[in-house]
């Protein structure tokens, strides 16, 4: 069964009224013969916090690297309408990413790391020094601006990947898999934190996970993916009336959305076994 | 809730691990002053004569008397290592970014690297030696090649070792070669290049000996293996000692600047250089 329906978005305002991205009937072979992606179109609108959800080679990272630019696409086209592009016909300084690893420099201290997008537009240390401490401190983090990597913990390192990705104010944020490796009382910590800083700066998220709680939480709009060849399984918006914070992780409404996943997923999986 | 000052764990006192740096420091050197003292002993004791194994003394005394003659030779030798290292160390750095700029220029170069340096260096020296325009430029030749390989491989290895995310994220700014040749991949590659640099050290001075050897040159301007080869045929073994020495020592030192210099580059951030409590 494939669910399409038109996502809800949260109090629309004049930039979210035009898609962000638009994949239309994307495919992707590797080199080795593997379909990765099949026909995969997917539109998603300022604003948004959009999860990819599936079992592993279903395509989802795939899916999420090529809309960063990051490797070509067989069929098909990706369009940024509400972006000025680039030569590389990327949306220019829009988008970041964060990593399943924190993906640092260790040879940097975490200001150099998250100094680092700006470095390569050419910003100075001292005149990006200001903008990132105030990306430092949004994730908690002020206090270890001389820090090297290796003296963090991974939830920190997590925290600084994230930093460098928001310092340079983009519009999408991707992040593949980026908790995946924390334990869960880090990584519960570290989903209230997106959470907060996809509210206050309005940013647009596509997320990829394979898990079912941490999707339901976090996103309100869930991609179900299928695998062999990955492709879209199911497309639904996942509203809530309440604040999604500690209590709502206890609630009867989550514990409904994670059943509505869960068995979407399932379904997904269970399409494949046949 | 009040701690108690018996479950704090006991810190070493300044006393215990300024002893321990002490034991590190005197331990090796108790251990060189007992075997020259033991040497001196079995040479004594046994009455061997001087142009069969010279004692530490009869060695110690030639270094002073012959420093005239030792020390510009050491002077020759010193610089025929440090700046064939120096060459090595441009040399093998840029044709390492240029190998590793396409696979195709890697593919058709890199063959080449090797068979200069698997072709044994003695071999070679008499071709350069006709070839240099003078003995000192063949011996640099001859130190370069073989310090230039070690360089060359460890470096090509660590331009290649990149974090293959951190790749992609100079990809997605939009970084130019240049940028990611500057902000990561040579840094990246500093631990690779520490040991090539170690590495290329110790080769050059070995080169620079073995070199000089296979030009048998003499004069004012010759280095400490020709003084090796002198004291030979002069039957003066103290000298030959002494001259044996100070080429342990000039290899001890460049050992020393090169673990330093590895050590200042790397020690706040590389596994290698870090000091681990567990």
């Amino acid at each position: 069964m494939t669910t399409s329906q038109a996502p809800l978005m949260p109090a629309p305002g004049d930039s979210r009224k035009r898609p962000l991205v638009v994949m239309r009937s994307v495919s992707k072979m590797f080199s080795s013969g593997t379909l990765a992606l099949s026909d995969m179109s997917l539109s998603v609108e300022g604003g948004e916090f959009v999860s990819l959800l599936g079992p592993s080679g279903c395509g989802k990272s795939t899916a999420l690297r090529i809309i960063a630019g990051l490797g070509d696409v067989s069929a098909g086209t990706i369009d940024w309408p509400s972006s000025r592009i680039n030569s590389r016909g990327l949306p220019e300084g829009d988008i970041s990413f964060v990593f399943q690893e924190p993906t640092l420099m260790p040879w940097q201290t975490v200001f150099g790391n998250v100094h680092l997008p700006l470095k390569l537009r050419g910003v100075s240390k001292a005149a990006a020094r200001d903008e990132i401490m105030k990306t430092l401190a949004t994730v908690g983090l002020q206090d270890f601006a001389e820090a090297y990597p290796r003296e963090l913990s991974g939830g920190m390192k997590m925290r600084v990947s994230i930093a460098r990705a928001l310092v340079t104010k983009p519009k999408l944020l991707l992040m593949d898999e980026p908790f995946a490796a924390l334990d869960e009382i880090t990584r519960q910590k570290l989903n209230d934190d997106v959470l907060r800083l996809w509210r206050e700066t309005g940013i647009t998220v596509i997320f990829v996970t394979h898990s079912v709680f941490e999707s339901a939480y976090l996103s309100n709009r869930i991609v179900v993916m299928k695998a062999r060849p990955g492709r879209v399984h199911a497309d639904f918006p996942l509203m809530t009336s309440m604040s999604r914070d500690a209590h709502y992780r206890t609630s009867e409404e989550y514990r409904q959305a994670c059943e509505k996943v869960s068995n979407m997923l399932l379904e997904a999986i269970g399409g494949e076994e046949h | 809730m009040a701690t108690d000052p018996d479950l704090m764990p006991a810190k070493p006192g300044l006393f215990a691990r300024n002893c321990e740096t002490l034991l590190r420091t005197l331990i090796p050197i108790c251990v060189v002053v007992g075997l020259i003292l033991l040497w001196q002993f079995i040479i004594t004791v046994n009455g061997i004569p001087q142009y069969i194994l010279p004692g530490p003394l009869a060695v110690a005394n030639s270094l002073y008397n012959d420093w005239g003659t030792l020390w510009p030779a050491l002077w020759v030798t010193t610089q025929i290592t440090l700046q064939a290292l120096a060459l090595a160390l441009i040399g093998g750095v840029g044709i390492a970014i240029f190998l590793v700029q396409s696979k195709w220029i890697e593919t058709a170069f890199y063959p080449i690297t090797v068979i200069l340096q698997v072709t044994p260096i003695v071999a070679i020296a008499p071709l350069i030696l006709i070839y240099a325009p003078t003995t000192q430029v063949a011996l640099l030749i001859c130190a370069f090649l073989v310090a230039f390989f070690p360089i060359l491989s460890n470096m090509v290895q660590g331009l290649k070792s990149v974090d293959h995310n951190l790749l992609n994220l100079f990809d997605l700014y939009g970084a130019s070669r240049w940028q990611t040749l500057l902000y990561l991949k040579l840094p990246s590659s500093l631990p690779y290049f520490m040991t090539g640099l170690r590495i290329g050290g110790g080769l050059a001075l070995i080169a620079a000996v073995v070199a000089e050897f296979a030009a048998g040159s003499a004069g004012a301007g010759s280095g400490l293996a020709f003084r090796l080869l002198e004291s030979q045929y002069r039957l003066n073994i103290p000298r030959l000692f002494a001259a044996l020495i100070l080429l342990s020592v000039l290899g001890v030192v460049i050992f020393m600047i090169t673990s330093f210099i590895a050590w200042a580059f790397l020690h706040r951030w590389h596994e290698s250089s870090l000091k681990r409590e567990n």
